[in-house]
């Protein structure tokens, strides 16, 4: 890494501030007044819209193998995923899926 | 007393919070290991933990950081990392939106993916809740959250590169997204949202940090209410 402590330290800052503000964007401007139906019908989907386009990458290409898919971490999400729609239970999901996981590497010796 | 108070509320939140943490732990030792690992010193790293407190931005700064990009990009790519919270900010406003400003901007600071999930979650089924008994909720969600996440990033600046490779820690983000996300597939138009949300989420990975994750979400959304509508029709 080149950049100086004082560089860091500005980054920090910035993305402190920038994050508390998207943060607090709507909940600070907006107040109580009603937003239109549409936009609230779009932000209804907004946690199913985000959560897969951000996962899906890290799942078929992940870091630890150096962006190569494998197998024992697909079957792990798999299963997370499959667990929670099933039984509509987070920490169920993550056990299943940890689970899995452990099992995989566990069975294929990494 | 059959009704609920902002205290009883907090309570049911903390319980609620609770299971994140087994999520937050070792999320935050890892930012810690990783962070210790790429040279930052224990106040950077805390800083990042306490005053950014967004997992998958302080992870997209660190990575981008260690491969020198400039500053403006990595700013700008830990932040379009967190603009997915804009959207959590509007969900909740309408939930929150007459709590005073300094509850608004605690709320702002704790508004994590996990605390507005459960939150709404819960604000749906309790339609009857008054703000304070919302908002009582919501600080109880954040609270283990906020006190395992800093600490957990302390140990980890503390164990640095002692943890074995075997733990697989890199994958507590995904399994841990996908279980938050996985129960709210209830309905059609959620499931499209979120096929279409990971097809584009992988066709665009190739953009910069953050940008293809925008587009993708944003065309998720016109999907799942476009679907809701097409729905309503037939």
């Amino acid at each position: 890494m080149t950049l100086t402590s004082d560089q860091i330290w500005a980054i920090i800052g910035i993305l402190a501030v920038g994050t508390f503000l998207i943060r607090f964007s709507f909940l600070g401007l907006i107040g109580d007044r009603a937003l239109p139906p549409l936009v609230l019908r779009l932000l209804r989907y907004t946690p199913v819209a985000v959560i897969p386009a951000m996962v899906a990458p890290l799942v078929v290409w992940p870091q630890a193998t150096g962006g190569q898919p494998d197998p024992v971490r697909l079957a792990a999400a798999g299963v997370a995923l499959l667990v929670g729609v099933w039984r509509r239970n987070t920490l169920a999901a993550m056990v299943a899926g940890a689970a899995t996981l452990y099992a995989g590497l566990w069975l294929t010796g990494l | 007393m059959t009704a609920t108070t902002a205290k009883s509320a907090y309570r049911t939140g903390v319980i609620d919070g609770l299971p994140f943490v087994f999520v937050a732990i070792p999320f935050a030792v890892l930012f810690g290991v990783v962070a210790t690992e790429a040279g930052l010193p224990l106040s950077q790293v805390m800083g990042f933990s306490v005053m950014v407190i967004a997992g998958a931005a302080q992870f997209a700064a660190l990575n981008m950081m260690v491969h020198d990009a400039s500053i403006l990009l990595i700013v700008l790519a830990a932040l379009a990392v967190n603009l997915r919270m804009a959207m959590y900010s509007a969900s909740l406003a309408p939930w929150l939106g007459k709590a005073p400003l300094w509850q608004r901007a605690f709320v702002a600071y704790l508004n994590f993916d996990q605390t507005y999930m459960m939150s709404t979650a819960r604000y749906e089924e309790q339609p009857d809740w008054d703000v304070p008994t919302r908002i009582g909720f919501f600080f109880g969600v954040a609270t283990p959250l906020t006190i395992s996440w800093i600490t957990a990033t302390l140990v980890g600046v503390q164990i640095g590169a002692a943890l074995p490779d075997w733990l697989a820690l890199d994958f507590a983000l995904p399994i841990t997204f996908i279980a938050l996300a996985a129960p709210m597939m209830r309905t059609l138009p959620h499931l499209v949202a979120a096929g279409v949300a990971a097809i584009l989420g992988l066709a665009l990975a190739g953009l910069p940090s953050g940008v293809g994750l925008l587009i993708a979400a944003a065309a998720a959304m016109g999907a799942g209410a476009a679907t809701e509508i097409w729905m309503e029709r037939t």
